[in-house]
């Protein structure tokens, strides 16, 4: 990695390496309802980041010692697929996945009304089939697709972003290049609808103005994503029956 | 989108309902007194009255429904039954029988197995205790004969329609009898294998198309073209 630090981030018009400004993500696609088997499943592409999540439930648990008497558990698994990276990742469940389910699973439980389910499980499957940065705010955006397809109440859609610094500019949406050879990095999710940050992340160093010009520049895609995932959804009931 | 209509408004998790918006929890949530739609629903207006109807939900059980259930397993002295919804239902045997259970004489299997369907009344449910289950009430008991059709439990009141106009229009021109449980299980009964065939066919295509106008008229048509085609 010390190698690459002599690679230009930023060039002298001030566009980044793949060609985009600071401010600009990337092509976002968006699919629901691509698995059968599921309750509600959702394909969310963040330019070559490909993420797939799936929804089951409410459901009776198997287990029946994890049960709340009160709420639905959220189980929220990430998990990279072995083919998901240019170097093979072992299939077991690392360190890292381990705690990206946990924060991923914090960031969805403030908007889904487990309440009204109590006693049961809510299994989030998010497995990662292409992983070129920004993995997790993609698998937060594809959850909450998937759990609007499956029917589950939730107060507010959430979707994902994440800010970096690189060459000492902030740049939002950061790809696999930026995040290893980058100064810092901050993923962010948000509930737009609700005003409410769920998933705040820093890695690497930022002064407090750049954390908070990075958090404005995080909502501001944010919302616009959380549109993106409005006109999916729509579109699903929308398209349906044109065949017919 | 050729006269497909939708039959009103389609809103997504979070977004601001109008405050006429007539809808119960858990499908609208107030939120700083403003309503907010937690599921894909349709906002639509009946009569003078903005009413919200969820495209997709969860089946909860309330006691007094009639729902269609699937046996799973079975227990020491009772079935467990799969009713759509979270939770398992249970059915003692007692109540099935009707008298006291006696283990050297009765045998659950023989009764029914897992895997065949009964329709019950739901007795009492409250999210604490699992739902239990009564066949005791006229018409219900283990389905024999039949089919049944799975569709989102949203759309069972499409399969009614406004006082009863589409399962009135779908057994005319079937000749079938249907029962439409809240579960989203519907009972369909035919005279012959190619109506129920059909039947199937209409109902999901209304599971599909229930949030566009026309509908009935359009099954209706879907109907007699495929009676037509096959001669029935």
């Amino acid at each position: 990695m010390q190698g690459k630090k002599s690679m230009r981030l930023i060039d002298e018009r001030g566009l980044r390496h793949d060609g985009r400004r600071p401010d600009e993500i990337r092509p976002i696609r968006m699919q629901v309802g691509v698995l059968a088997n599921a309750s509600g499943s959702a394909l969310v592409e963040y330019g070559k980041t490909k993420v797939l999540a799936a929804v089951y439930g409410p459901r009776e648990p198997q287990q029946k010692f994890m049960i709340l008497p009160d709420k639905a558990i959220l189980r929220v698994r990430y998990h990279m697929a072995p083919f998901s990276t240019t170097e093979r990742k072992s299939p077991a469940p690392s360190r890292r996945e381990i705690e990206l389910s946990k924060v991923i699973r914090e960031a969805l439980e403030d908007v889904v009304l487990t309440s009204e389910y109590p006693r049961t499980v809510i299994d989030i499957f998010i497995e990662v089939l292409q992983a070129d940065g920004g993995t997790r705010v993609a698998g937060i955006t594809a959850s909450s697709l998937a759990l609007a397809d499956a029917g589950i109440p939730m107060k507010a859609l959430v979707a994902g972003v994440a800010v970096g610094k690189v060459d000492g500019v902030l740049v939002l949406d950061v790809d696999e290049v930026e995040d290893s050879s980058g100064e810092a990095d901050m993923p962010i999710a948000a509930a737009p609808d609700l005003n409410l940050i769920t998933l705040f992340q820093i890695n690497g160093v930022l002064t407090e103005e750049e954390v908070e010009r990075g958090l404005s520049m995080a909502l501001k895609a944010i919302q616009y994503i959380v549109s993106l995932e409005k006109s999916t959804l729509k579109q699903k009931y929308e398209a349906i029956g044109e065949e017919v | 989108m050729i006269s497909r209509g939708l039959h009103g408004v389609i809103v997504l998790p979070g977004d601001r309902l109008d405050s006429r918006v007539e809808g119960k929890y858990p499908e609208v949530i107030e939120v700083n007194s403003l309503k907010i739609a937690t599921l894909i629903s349709l906002v639509s207006q009946r009569d003078d009255k903005l009413i919200i109807v969820p495209l997709k939900n969860i089946y909860i059980p309330e006691p007094g429904h009639i729902v269609i259930g699937l046996v799973e397993s079975i227990g020491m002295v009772n079935w467990f039954v799969d009713i759509n919804s979270p939770y398992q239902a249970i059915l003692h045997v007692q109540d099935f029988l009707g008298r006291p259970f006696n283990p050297a004489s009765d045998d659950l299997y023989k009764l029914m197995k897992p895997g065949d369907y009964v329709k019950a009344k739901v007795l009492s449910f409250d999210k604490t205790r699992n739902p239990v289950l009564s066949v005791q009430g006229e018409g219900l008991g283990k389905i024999v004969k039949g089919t049944i059709v799975d569709i989102q439990p949203a759309k069972i009141p499409r399969v009614i329609g406004k006082k009863r106009s589409m399962i009135s229009m779908l057994e005319e021109k079937t000749g079938c009898s249907i029962f439409p449980a809240v579960n989203g299980r519907v009972y369909i009964e035919c005279p012959n294998r190619e109506l129920e065939a059909i039947l199937v066919m209409a109902i999901r295509l209304i599971d599909r198309e229930s949030h566009r106008v026309g509908l009935t008229e359009r099954v209706a048509k879907f109907i007699d073209e495929e009676r037509m085609r096959r001669g029935v």
